[in-house]
């Protein structure tokens, strides 16, 4: 296994290499030009070919590209070219609400959706199942953005329940902090609960009907047993999968998320800095998402070995 | 087990303590146009940099809002009779927020170097030969010519102000942004707290001492009202009027028009003009250097394309907030000018062609720059694009977002090769009402801005502008610059909009009516 492990690790740097070069080139392809929005609305040609040049921005394109590879291979993944902050730092200032918003989503997605499923394929085909199918229609059709603002509307502007918008550290307090959780939570986890309820309960059906659960009813085993310690274990697999696969959702919704809810996180950056063409803190951020991906995979295909003793690596 | 819970419940109450205590704090939590990235107010014209520059940095001089220079930091100046010497005597107790003192030697780094950068500080330093120290607290200012804006110039609120800073941090170049924003002014930047694309923080300078005349727009007392402030950056509309009606913000400073009705009935929110003549004007740019508009009858051509009501609802709805101004020079400004105003009198989209099918169109595309991601802009640009449909104009309307229309427009090359022929754009009514200001006015050819309207004529009238010594000579200039102007077609209005800011009127109170840049000195908490 930890040779596995290792080689896997390995087997992500030719990955990031590519992301590297695909984004530092699609980057440049792009229309626009962080010079000019710099220079500002009232300046003339000649004052943003001067702010291109002091960027180093007028250099080869290969130029530049070798200057931010050889940064990045002694960790700098160089400065913004607006805020002049290094841009590790800019995503350290990020990560803790992103972070927090992403676990809070998968707490909640996870912790409700699983035993919606199970309770779903348990009562399959009657009222219960219905409704909980019902609410994962709903949840994949309707828009995230579209749920956060009725969430606003009602929770916090009419009710005013929770706060509209904002993020607090848990070091300001535990409340402050779960109450500015809340809704983007919700909203953000929405889809990703319709999701894994919808795949449980698929999964749970085809394994609540093998032989060995029938044998387990029969010899009289309690219910929530057969469903949790028989079933849903066998069952895990497939869940296990769409719960990375739905990381990956995670992090495109966070960048809307971020945005409604005003949170200061790396999905609102991403947002800001693709607008501003801010070139280095889009490329350092791409990288962190890319790797982040790379190793929830890793985590889950290590996981498999533990749900299902078949499978070794 | 007691004591387990006690301690939990100690280590969730210390935090709470802590937050009791910072609510002691007057904090003034406000929502601006954009966020602070950048924070030299030389380096770029952008205005919430120059927002930042404003809290942070003080200016010799302030437009006050008549757009009349008052002394700022300055204490007495004296002007010579032949009009070529200006000596300044900075007032007592101005101190940088390091505790050093401000000096001369501070003062003419800092003016050097946003002469090398901003458009209005090149045209004042064209005329300056010397600026040297008679000691610390005394400077002198040597012209070649007499100029009539070098008081205007150096109390101007709209982009890039002339700030000063620190001698060591003037002397950077000014194509490079400083590093550290220390200033002397009303509130001290606090960079280890900055966030950027989220949170700006600032503090008030308790050694700062005000002017004690009352604040009007840039000039006058400049009170830190409350103990901190925060630019918290909501890029979201909705979110940011939402934050606003919940209280979780005390001021909004640009809420987009179509929220404006909203905002009227919420509890507890005001809304509030910034100035006699802020405002927005739009207008219409064409490249004079590409055919079909490198010829002026085919620019003119296009002013049977405006009728300036249709943009106007299109972008602001209500009339309480926009005016019809067939107008360069910005309407209800001291320079208001009726001059030219006969070439936009028809909606006439048939004539429009014809005019331009006599001045050589046969039918060619004509290249549109189109936003889809401006509040104004876009809407505007949509308006325009059906209108030169109806005349049966060949539009090639190319759908970007606004940076890549920013870059774009910068390319001098055929339409065909990335160039461009029209884009709409806007210009804040106070840099629009006065014509040395008004860089979008001009006629420089290659040195003008994008779309490189060639014309010495205008250029010698602004230049006279500048030069003139009374105020009735001005406005007989700006009346003909303005006619000029038209006839050549700098750029087509399609009229003048207000954009007025939103505050939380039972919390905060002291709001400072500005002219060309929302200012938040003088606001406290109540």
């Amino acid at each position: 296994m930890t040779a596995y492990i290792v080689r896997r690790l390995f087997a992500t740097l030719p990955v990031m290499a590519v992301v590297a070069l695909f984004v530092f080139f699609l980057l440049r392809f792009a229309p626009g030009d962080p010079a000019a929005i710099i220079a500002g609305e009232d300046a003339t040609a000649e004052a943003i070919a001067a702010v291109r040049a002091k960027l180093g921005l007028d250099r080869p394109m290969v130029e530049q590209f070798f200057v931010w590879t050889t940064q990045l291979l002694q960790g700098d993944m160089g400065v913004s070219i607006f805020s002049n902050m290094p841009v590790t730092r800019l995503i350290a200032q990020r990560l803790e609400p992103t972070v927090a918003l992403t676990l809070s989503t998968l707490f909640v997605a996870v912790g409700l959706a699983i035993p919606i499923g199970v309770v779903a394929a348990w009562k399959a085909r009657k009222l219960v199942d219905r409704l909980v199918m019902g609410f994962a229609v709903l949840g994949f059709a309707m828009p995230g953005f579209v749920l956060a603002y009725i969430l606003i509307y009602f929770f916090a502007v009419q009710w005013q329940l929770l706060p509209v918008q904002g993020y607090q550290p848990i070091r300001e307090g535990l409340w402050p902090f779960v109450e500015s959780l809340i809704l983007p939570s919700v909203a953000l986890g929405i889809t990703y609960m319709a999701l894994i309820a919808r795949i449980t309960r698929a999964s749970m059906l085809e394994v609540l009907a093998q032989d060995y659960i029938r044998t387990a009813n029969s010899k009289g085993l309690a219910t929530d047993r057969v469903l949790l310690l028989h079933a849903l274990k066998n069952a895990a697999v497939p869940i296990i999968t769409v719960i990375g696969i739905g990381i990956a959702l995670l992090i495109s919704g966070v960048v809307i998320t971020e945005t409604v809810f005003n949170i200061p996180g790396l999905g609102r950056l991403t947002v800001d800095a693709v607008l501003k063409r801010d070139y280095p803190v889009v490329q350092g951020l791409i990288l962190v998402f890319a790797g982040a991906k790379v190793l929830v995979n890793l985590l889950i295909d290590i996981s498999y070995a533990f749900l299902d003793p078949r499978i070794r690596y | 087990m007691f004591k387990r819970i006690l301690a939990g419940a100690l280590a969730l109450a210390v935090p709470f303590a802590a937050g009791q205590a910072m609510a002691q704090e007057k904090v003034l939590k406000a929502v601006m146009h954009a966020d602070v990235r950048v924070i030299d107010p030389v380096w770029t014209t952008q205005t919430i940099a120059n927002i930042h520059g404003a809290l942070v940095y003080d200016t010799l001089f302030g437009n006050d809002a008549d757009q009349k220079p008052q002394p700022q930091m300055v204490g007495k100046y004296e002007v010579s009779a032949d009009k070529l010497t200006y000596t300044f005597t900075l007032r007592d107790g101005l101190k940088f927020h390091d505790g050093s003192p401000v000096t001369t030697k501070d003062v003419i780094a800092s003016l050097k170097r946003w002469g090398a950068k901003d458009g209005v500080g090149q045209r004042l330093m064209g005329f300056v030969t010397k600026m040297e120290p008679v000691d610390d607290k005394t400077f002198t200012m040597v012209l070649k010519a007499p100029y009539g804006m070098v008081l205007e110039s150096l109390g101007k609120s709209g982009s890039s102000i002339a700030a000063i800073m620190r001698e060591k941090d003037a002397l950077t170049d000014p194509q490079t942004q400083i590093k550290e924003s220390v200033g002397s002014g009303p509130y001290i930047f606090a960079k280890d707290q900055w966030v950027p694309g989220s949170k700006a923080v600032y503090l008030k300078n308790k050694d700062y001492q005000p002017r004690t005349e009352a604040p009007s727009s840039f000039a006058g007392a400049k009170v830190p009202g409350v103990d901190r402030i925060e630019l918290v950056w909501i890029s979201d509309p909705q979110t940011a009027m939402s934050a606003l009606v919940n209280g979780e913000i005390d001021f909004y400073e640009a809420p987009p028009n179509d929220f404006l009705p909203m905002l009227e009935k919420a509890r507890g929110v005001k809304l509030m003009k910034t100035g006699k003549i802020d405002s927005t004007q739009g207008f219409i740019r064409l490249n004079h250097l590409q055919p079909p508009f490198d010829n002026v009858k085919a620019r003119q051509a296009m002013y049977y394309l405006i009728n300036q009501e249709d943009f106007l609802r299109a972008i602001v709805g209500n009339p309480k907030y926009y005016k019809v101004c067939p107008a360069l020079l910005t309407c209800g400004g001291p320079y208001e000018s009726v001059a030219g105003r006969e070439w936009m009198k028809e909606y006439n989209p048939k004539k429009a062609l014809q005019l331009l099918k006599e001045a050589g169109y046969k039918g060619e595309p004509i290249t549109v720059l189109s936003a889809t991601d401006h509040a104004t802009i876009t809407p505007a640009t949509q308006v325009l694009i059906q209108a030169m449909r109806e005349a049966g104009i060949n539009v090639d309307a190319q759908s970007m977002d606004w940076g890549s229309v920013v870059t774009r427009r910068a390319k001098k090359d055929p339409p065909a090769q990335g160039g461009w022929n029209i884009f709409v754009t806007t210009s804040g009514g106070v840099g629009s009402a006065n014509p040395v200001l008004h860089t979008w006015i001009g006629a420089a050819c290659d040195k003008g801005l994008f779309g490189w309207p060639c014309d010495a004529k205008i250029e010698e009238l602004r230049n006279a502008f500048g030069m003139a010594q009374t105020e009735e000579e001005r406005k007989k200039i700006a009346n003909e610059l303005q006619g000029r102007a038209m006839e050549q077609v700098v750029y087509i209005p399609f009229g003048q909009w207000d954009t007025p800011l939103a505050f939380r009127a039972d919390k905060i109170d002291g709001i400072v009516p500005n002219t060309g840049l929302a200012v938040l000195w003088g606001i406290t908490k109540k």
